[in-house]
């Protein structure tokens, strides 16, 4: 199983697309390696430097329809390539929640008012998240406070997670 | 408790149910294209699992960028052809034959009501026209799709748009489905299949339909979803001519898949479209919607008719009506990429491209290329470009540029005006 835990980079936005998580020019590259350097590169969110803020995150925690637009899957692996194995999000686009998923990646869904209160709490410090897939927990922490937070996982997601991804579930199985 | 058209189409192809509320479902078609397909292809190789399930249910084409525009997207082309030819894949269009994937799968007949479809592109929704269930997915997905023939996917929750009343005169489907969006958000029919019903659907063409379902994932939709009929049946009918004895035969077997008169929906939205005006995105997002009338004015610098939302034959009679005898403002640029060879071709019979022409048109082969800012019409920093596509998120066609999405006819008249502006087709 991959690592769920680590900083968090904290993107305060909704229906940030895959289009600015990896730029379509990008997608010409034929392994996963060579997309590391693109990550985030068209993400409009004022502040953000995707040179700068990115390094040492493992964890991003965003607001709503996060992986919107295109199916590529290089939108997951790009993450991945960072080191980012982990989304947190109100919810997220059908097509993008299933890769991240089919590559043994994360992506839960917190309610609302549990993403209203991780940002206001921490968004503004360095924090970090552990993860706890058996218990369903989030531990989100920073030099000041620490916080539970509880989501739900759907079994056959977890299943996806433990089996290291949807080929080697298939393959077995099919 | 009856079902919906998508939940009769998973009934019919559910081969395993793993986990409460998913589905595997066997394929009648894996589409490939060679940005998403060639991991896909290098990965089942460096796992030993160089396979297909079936030849002839995999569709393959080259259409995001080509001709190749360098070095990497020459060895995408090349990982597909190669591919193609090692598994004896037939129907693989290669540039000369090729167009953009979502044009010309359905203009060969590949699609049929009650199939189920996935491929590595989001906009594989399309072919939802056909009362099939087509679902864009990641290149995982398509990989198991392309060794095993199956997929997973959520059991089908249904948002049904009863589309009624009249389009009034230059009004059309595009307008239609940018104002549905408006109304459902880009993420309100997020893990739901869009049921397009009524007699405004009714009344469309495929052409039409296809834009109408082209666009439900710009409002989150797995797939949108048009009855089958006789529009279908007549579409269709030179692919299935053998296989019944009448038209109406056809379409009594594709009946199968037409929802029950008390099936449950998640959600059902009454759309009267009697006085819809012409559409067009501002800002960002696909549900940022305004009439054509509130944006007049507004400069654009470039123009583009094609792409698998608007570069069908219909499509280009539509513009050509409007720009015929006409020349496009010294402000812009207009490019029109016909989808597919077989529409490029008529387009010509019909004297279609020499209008293009004629009126300023850059007139390019069939490709996605400028929809996604990969090629053939990519935008600088700061441009505006008024397009027929169906994104426009920020960079999509090209670093800094922004995207008005719109109507075939409200392009036309664009591009002559050099601003947005209503076309003279409309009288509203």
């Amino acid at each position: 199983m991959k690592n769920f835990n680590g900083k968090i980079l904290f993107l305060d936005r909704s229906d940030i697309n895959t289009d600015e998580i990896i730029p379509a020019k990008y997608l010409t590259e034929l392994t996963k390696a060579a997309l590391k350097p693109y990550c985030l590169e068209d993400l409009s969110l004022p502040g953000f430097d995707p040179k700068k803020d990115i390094d040492g995150k493992a964890v991003i925690v965003t607001r709503a329809n996060f992986g919107c637009g295109s199916s590529r899957e290089h939108a997951p692996w790009v993450l991945e390539c960072n080191n980012i194995n982990l989304v947190i999000a109100v919810n997220f686009a059908r097509i993008f929640r299933q890769n991240m998923f089919n590559c043994g990646l994360a992506a839960i869904s917190l309610d609302e008012a549990s993403i209203d209160d991780i940002f206001a709490n921490f968004a503004n410090s360095e924090a970090e998240c552990k993860t706890d897939l058996d218990k369903c927990e989030f531990t989100i922490s920073n030099a000041s406070m620490t916080k539970v937070y509880k989501f739900e996982i759907a079994p056959f997601d977890l299943e996806l997670v433990k089996a290291g991804g949807w080929v080697a579930y298939a393959d077995k199985k099919y | 408790m009856g079902k919906t058209a998508a939940q009769k189409i998973f009934d019919a192809h559910r081969i395993d149910s793993p986990a409460p509320g998913v589905a595997v479902l066997s394929l009648d078609r894996v589409f490939c294209h060679e940005i998403t397909t060639p991991i896909a292809i290098n990965d089942l190789v460096a796992i030993g699992k160089d396979r297909v399930f079936d030849p002839t249910k995999i569709k393959a084409v080259i259409d995001h960028v080509t001709p190749a525009k360098d070095s990497k997207t020459a060895e995408q082309g090349k990982t597909m052809r190669d591919w193609a030819r090692r598994h004896n894949i037939k129907d693989f269009f290669d540039i000369g034959r090729n167009g953009v994937c979502h044009a010309i799968f359905p203009e060969k007949g590949f699609v049929r009501p009650g199939y189920t479809i996935i491929m590595g592109d989001s906009h594989t929704c399309t072919h939802g026209a056909f009362g099939a269930f087509a679902a864009g997915v990641g290149t995982t997905d398509l990989e198991v799709g392309i060794l095993k023939g199956v997929c997973t996917m959520r059991e089908p929750e249904t948002i049904k748009v009863n589309i009624t009343g009249t389009l009034p005169e230059g009004v059309y489907a595009k307008d239609v489905i940018l104002a549905v969006i408006k109304t459902l958000t880009v993420n309100g029919a997020t893990d739901h299949v869009i049921e397009f019903a009524g007699p405004a659907v009714a009344a469309m063409k495929m052409d039409a339909r296809m834009t109408l379902c082209n666009m439900a994932i710009e409002a989150g939709g797995t797939c949108g979803i048009c009855y089958p009929d006789m529009v279908t049946v007549d579409y269709l009918w030179p692919f299935i001519q053998d296989e019944f004895a009448s038209k109406e035969a056809a379409l009594a077997e594709y009946s199968k898949f037409l929802p029950d008169a008390d099936a449950v929906y998640a959600k059902v939205i009454d759309f009267d479209v009697t006085t819809l005006e012409p559409m067009v995105t501002f800002n960002y997002k696909p549900d940022q919607v305004k009439s054509v009338r509130e944006m007049t004015g507004t400069p654009v610098d470039q123009v583009y008719i094609g792409s698998c939302t608007n570069g069908r034959l219909e499509d280009l009679r539509i513009a050509a009506s409007i720009l015929k005898g006409k020349k496009i403002s010294d402000k812009v640029r207009a490019v029109v990429s016909p989808a597919t060879p077989l529409i490029y071709q008529q387009a010509l019979k019909e004297g279609l491209i020499e209008i293009f022409m004629e009126a300023g048109f850059c007139v390019t082969n069939p490709t996605c290329g400028a929809c996604l800012g990969m090629s053939n019409g990519v935008l600088a920093n700061g441009e505006v470009c008024a397009s027929t596509t169906n994104r426009n998120f920020n960079g999509r066609m090209g670093k800094g540029g922004m995207v008005h999405l719109m109507s075939p006819a409200t392009a036309a008249a664009t591009a002559i005006a050099g601003v947005i502006t209503n076309s003279p087709l409309y009288k509203g």
